[in-house]
């Protein structure tokens, strides 16, 4: 029997040819990276590289949005860097780099776009327009689209400054709120898409708000926005892929509490006021609680992953995989807060409303891994203080 | 112990609450430990918390609550409790893993969560091959198997979730095993056994007592020690509750080089050292330069660039005595070494080759201070200041000073003493004055001069002059011991108030006029000619020489540093680990990973169908349960009975 009615095409097969082109593109374009900076890369960092391209790979083929997002990022990227040539300065004077693309500049505008989503978020939320909700989706994706131009092109710019100044733009509080807003932006919008709602927007990119405010903060008050060469412990391909890790675990658990939120508002309509207009825009339970579950379950992974990452790390930096720094021990303390959660859940079958509030407590106690530990408490993670 | 006793006892400590209990007692733990800032100096939490909390706290090791006893035991029940919750659940878990159940009865299928049941008009073996090719298409493994007249098919898909749990939770154990041996725990072990004592003494690692000193046969420790460019050391020191241990090592490390290099603001950029391992039980002697994120590893042992500092730097000095007229004096003295100077003991702790700072000019500038040393002065009664002196003038106001900074208390910040340099950028000038005024004999001399050339001296006799110049001396004296502030507190106790401001301006013409000829004295010795008036640059250093001399009973030192020459000399700071544990660790978080991506990614499922013929066609019971994810599977087994049965 050859033929029958489910017979699928494989998976390669089924690829499309804009997922084909996309593909060659990435490949070429990896394939110039290392050509350019083969001599500044060691062994570890050509396996960054390749790994980067396979992830890539696999991420735009399951989802086209980002695509379309990354193809945008880089043509902005070279533009931008295009643009600068050899000379920092052109960033002052040029119209393009001041206005648009510099990393400042760009970060300016990631911070106004996604500050205008949660509006246009919130805007749908209480008018209930379709129209609204597609603004505010475009505005999210174009703040992403700008921030990670931002930061790729203040990679560009450490480098312009000096040799040995140039590092990837994850090293210190100001480049990782930027990370940390388009992570959980881009966590946000895989899931707007999957579920097929638009009604999480509001709640979710509050958070994404909080931090471009914290940006905006750090950036006019405490003029922290400069790019600062690296401590000798920073110097190393660990830090590549650790902070990446580490913050995709933020942005999911803060994305989880955001949803906690929305879970706990909407059972509290569903039993008050079953008519209003909350319970009636509000996702349902299941969906919600899913969403919950499913945004722990990344970010529990991606922590572990993150936090067995920095502990490799310490091993060559610090003489020891683990120091009870105070990081390194918040780190645990959120681990075990969320496994403590997952337990519960999947072994005891506990869900609904405790589940939410959890989540968002878990929520403060990531907040105080993440800020609170630099803010007072010292110890070896003293990169970035406030 | 009787079995139904073991059983509950291994339901205990195999519970889900337990572990839970646990997990949280160690979070708590953890937060505690990070609250109280670990393994600082015990004189650093009596002076935060009292003598009273400092007892209570070191009584529940709150200052090393990683390392101690209670929290040791919280892990140890953990792997305890891990492991019989996978003894207890292994079994069942490798059977499910295997198991299609293909032996469910019908009865069994209608009390899963998930079940519909549809006809189809079509032969057994189409409907069959249907059935195989949609589960094919939906990544499910299945058995066939006969049942009287029908036919069930079991599938199941994510087997590898329960593999993911078996993985994670044994990780968890072997990572946990792994960190108690790399742990304290060994050390812990011996001191109870009585085996070690903490050494809490500074003194020399040859006087330190065998109870305090390891071996080369402990398995996991981690030690630092500084070693001076071309210096040897075979031994280390473990930080230990107050105080330390001493390691020793089965090789020599010897350091053939230290290198650092600064980005343009004075931040260290790297550092590294040039090492020789000499091992006495090895025919050849190894070599490599290390750095941060670049260790070397020899026989299990590990050595890590961890800092740097000053390696017994040799330091030329000038000593000017403050208080007397004494010529300087040469004095030799060594960083980290303690050199007698009359009564005091001159403890020098630091030096650094330059001071990069921002320029307060430009933004983006950087400047070069110049050379530092850091240095406690201790007098006979054991009371020690601090000071740091900058061996080159730095400029104010287009003007060169001399700056030394002082403080009596570690918690302080220093307080600086600028005194002018003069014209060759000396500070012989400035000393000579101040010499001066600490000098009876030529107050005497000056004042007397003084008393003589004035106005009205001419009219007056000799007595009204001796006590002129007398009173001129008194307040020389007041001012070289405290300044117009001791002037002006004088002025408060013996002047009633309404005439304050008028003796004030007496006292202060009187002070200035001693000040001013012992200044134009200190010109004259230099052989500057003084009868045609100042230059403004010897004018305006009478200004700042007159303030630094009011500050400088502040400083209260009776001697001024000038550093004169330098040797620089570094060490490196080497951190020294044996961590058989991560060999434990290290798998085990790689299980680790692999059991959550496992458990969270390849959510188990299963589903059945039973296929009976009957008139029509067949007809089909589908059912399904899945452990998790379960909104996910909601969404699959409508879409296998919608594929199945078109028509509903
Ligand atoms: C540090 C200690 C532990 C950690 C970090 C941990 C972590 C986890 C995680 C992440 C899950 C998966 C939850 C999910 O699938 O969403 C899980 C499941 C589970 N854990 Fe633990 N666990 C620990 C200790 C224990 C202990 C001591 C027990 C014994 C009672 C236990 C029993 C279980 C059980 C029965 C499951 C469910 C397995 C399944 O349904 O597939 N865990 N654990």
């Amino acid at each position: 029997m050859n033929h029958h009615p489910y017979q699928q095409a494989s998976y390669l097969q089924s690829r499309s040819g804009y997922d084909w082109l996309w593909a060659v593109l990435l490949l070429v374009g990896a394939g110039y990276l290392f050509s350019q900076y083969q001599a500044l890369m060691d062994g570890y960092e050509i396996g960054i590289l390749l790994s980067s391209v396979l992830v890539l790979l696999g991420l735009g083929w399951q989802w086209s949005a980002l695509k379309t997002l990354s193809l945008t990022v880089t043509a902005f990227s070279l533009l931008a860097i295009s643009r600068y040539g050899d000379d920092l300065s052109l960033g002052e004077t040029s119209f393009l780099l001041k206005y648009l693309f510099a990393s400042q500049s760009a970060i300016m505008w990631m911070s106004a776009l996604y500050v205008m989503a949660t509006v246009a978020y919130l805007g749908l939320l209480f008018s209930g327009r379709p129209f609204v909700g597609k603004v505010a989706s475009s505005l999210t994706w174009s703040a992403t689209a700008m921030g990670m131009t931002g930061l790729m092109v203040r990679w560009r710019e450490s480098y312009l400054m000096g040799a040995d100044i140039g590092h990837i733009p994850v090293s210190n509080l100001y480049e990782v709120f930027i990370l940390f807003s388009i992570i959980t932006a881009l966590l946000y919008l895989h899931y707007e898409q999957k579920y097929q709602t638009r009604s999480l927007g509001g709640f979710v990119l509050l958070v994404i708000s909080a931090a471009v405010g914290f940006l905006l903060w750090y950036t006019f008050d405490r003029h922290a926005d400069g790019i600062q060469p690296l401590v000798p412990a920073l110097n190393s391909y660990w830090m590549k892929i650790h902070v990446p890790a580490n913050f995709v675990g933020y942005g999911a658990f803060s994305l989880a509490a955001m949803i906690g939120v929305v879970f706990i508002l909407k059972s509290r309509a569903a039993d008050r006021n079953p008519q209003g207009f909350i319970n009636a825009r509000l996702p349902d339970l299941a969906l919600l609680d899913d969403v919950m579950y499913k945004a722990i379950a990344l970010g529990f992974a991606f922590f572990t992953l993150a936090t067995i990452l920095g502990a490799l790390w310490a091993a060559e930096a610090w003489g020891g995989y683990w120091s009870w720094d105070p990081k390194e021990t918040w780190a645990l303390i959120v681990w075990l807060n969320y496994a403590a959660w997952l337990h519960m859940r999947l072994t005891k079958g506990w869900n609904g409303k405790p589940m939410a509030w959890w989540a968002l407590i878990g929520f403060f106690v990531t907040l105080f891994a993440f800020l609170g530990v630099n803010m007072f408490l010292s110890g070896l993670h003293s990169y970035g203080e406030l | 112990m009787p079995s139904s006793t073991v059983r509950i006892l291994l339901r205990f400590l195999g519970s889900m609450n337990l572990a839970i209990t646990l997990l949280v007692a160690i979070a708590i733990a953890a937060v505690i430990g990070t609250v109280v800032q670990q393994n600082q100096p015990y004189p650093d939490y009596v002076f935060k918390f009292g003598p009273f909390w400092f007892e209570v706290f070191k009584q529940l090791d709150l200052f090393n609550v990683y390392s101690s006893a209670w929290f040791l035991t919280i892990l140890g029940f953990l792997v305890l409790s891990t492991s019989v919750c996978v003894y207890r659940n292994l079994p069942a878990i490798v059977k499910d893993i295997n198991d299609y159940r293909e032996n469910s009865q019908r009865s069994a299928l209608l009390q899963q969560p998930y079940q519909q049941t549809f006809d189809q008009s079509a032969t057994l073996a189409d409907s069959l091959a249907l059935i195989s090719a949609l589960l094919k298409q939906h990544h499910y493994r299945f058995r066939l198997k006969p049942e009287g007249n029908s036919y069930l098919v079991a599938a199941k898909k994510g087997a590898a979730s329960r593999l993911g749990y078996i993985f994670s939770h044994v990780a968890i154990i072997v990572i946990c095993i792994g960190g108690l041996l790399d742990g304290n725990l060994p050390l812990k072990i011996a001191e109870w056994r009585g085996k070690i004592a903490v050494e809490t003494r500074r003194i020399p690692a040859s006087d330190i007592p065998a109870i305090s000193t390891l071996g080369d046969d402990n398995l996991s420790f981690r030690a630092n020690v500084d070693i001076a460019e071309r210096g040897q050391a075979d031994l280390a020191f473990i930080d230990y509750k107050d105080g330390y241990l001493l390691q020793k090592l089965p090789f020599t490390i010897q350091v053939d080089d230290f290198r650092i290099e600064h980005y343009p603001s004075g931040q260290p950029k790297s550092f590294e050292s040039d090492l020789t391992i000499l091992d006495p039980v090895a025919a050849q002697a190894f070599k490599q330069t290390i750095s941060v994120n670049h260790p070397l590893n020899y026989k299990g042992y590990s050595i890590y660039q961890n800092s740097f500092g000053d390696g017994g730097s040799k330091l030329s000095l000038k000593a000017w005595p403050l208080t007397t007229e004494q010529a300087a004096k040469s004095l030799q003295a060594s960083v980290k070494a303690h050199t007698p100077i009359d009564t005091q003991t001159l403890e020098i702790s630091d030096f650094r080759p330059f001071n990069v700072n921002p320029d307060p000019s430009g933004a983006k500038k950087f400047i070069n201070l110049g050379p530092t040393f850091q240095y406690k002065l201790r007098d006979a009664t054991g009371i020690a200041n601090e000071y740091i002196t900058y061996m080159q003038p730095t400029q104010q106001d287009g003007r060169w000073f001399y700056s030394s900074g002082m403080r009596s208390k570690v918690s302080e910040s220093f307080k600086y003493w600028m005194m002018p340099a003069d014209a060759n950028q000396r500070l012989d000038r400035f000393m000579a004055f101040y010499q001066g005024l600490h000098n009876l004999q030529k107050l005497q001399q000056l004042a007397t001069q003084a008393a003589n050339a004035s106005k009205a001296a001419q009219q007056s006799d000799l007595k009204q002059r001796q006590a002129v110049a007398a009173f001129m001396v008194q307040l020389g004296q007041q001012f070289a011991s405290g300044g117009y502030e001791q002037i002006a507190s004088v002025i408060e106790k013996t002047v009633e108030e309404p005439r304050r401001q008028q003796v004030s301006e007496i006292y202060a013409a009187a002070l200035q006029q001693l000040l001013k000829n012992l200044y134009l004295d200190v010109l004259q010795q230099e052989g500057v000619k003084t009868e045609t008036g100042l230059s403004d640059f010897d004018s305006q250093f009478y200004t700042d020489a007159v303030e630094a001399a009011n500050l400088g009973y502040l400083y209260a030192s009776p001697w001024f540093f000038e550093l004169e020459r330098f040797q620089h000399i570094e060490a490196t700071g080497l951190q020294i680990t044996r961590s058989p544990g991560q060999w434990l660790v290290f798998p085990g978080c790689l299980l680790l990973v692999l059991g959550v991506f496992c458990m969270f990614y390849l959510p188990q499922r299963r589903l059945w169908l039973l296929v009976d013929t009957n008139d029509q066609g067949v007809s089909i019971l589908l059912a399904g349960n899945a452990v998790r994810n379960r909104y996910d599977f909601d969404r699959e087994f409508a879409g296998i009975a919608q594929q199945l049965n078109p028509t509903v």
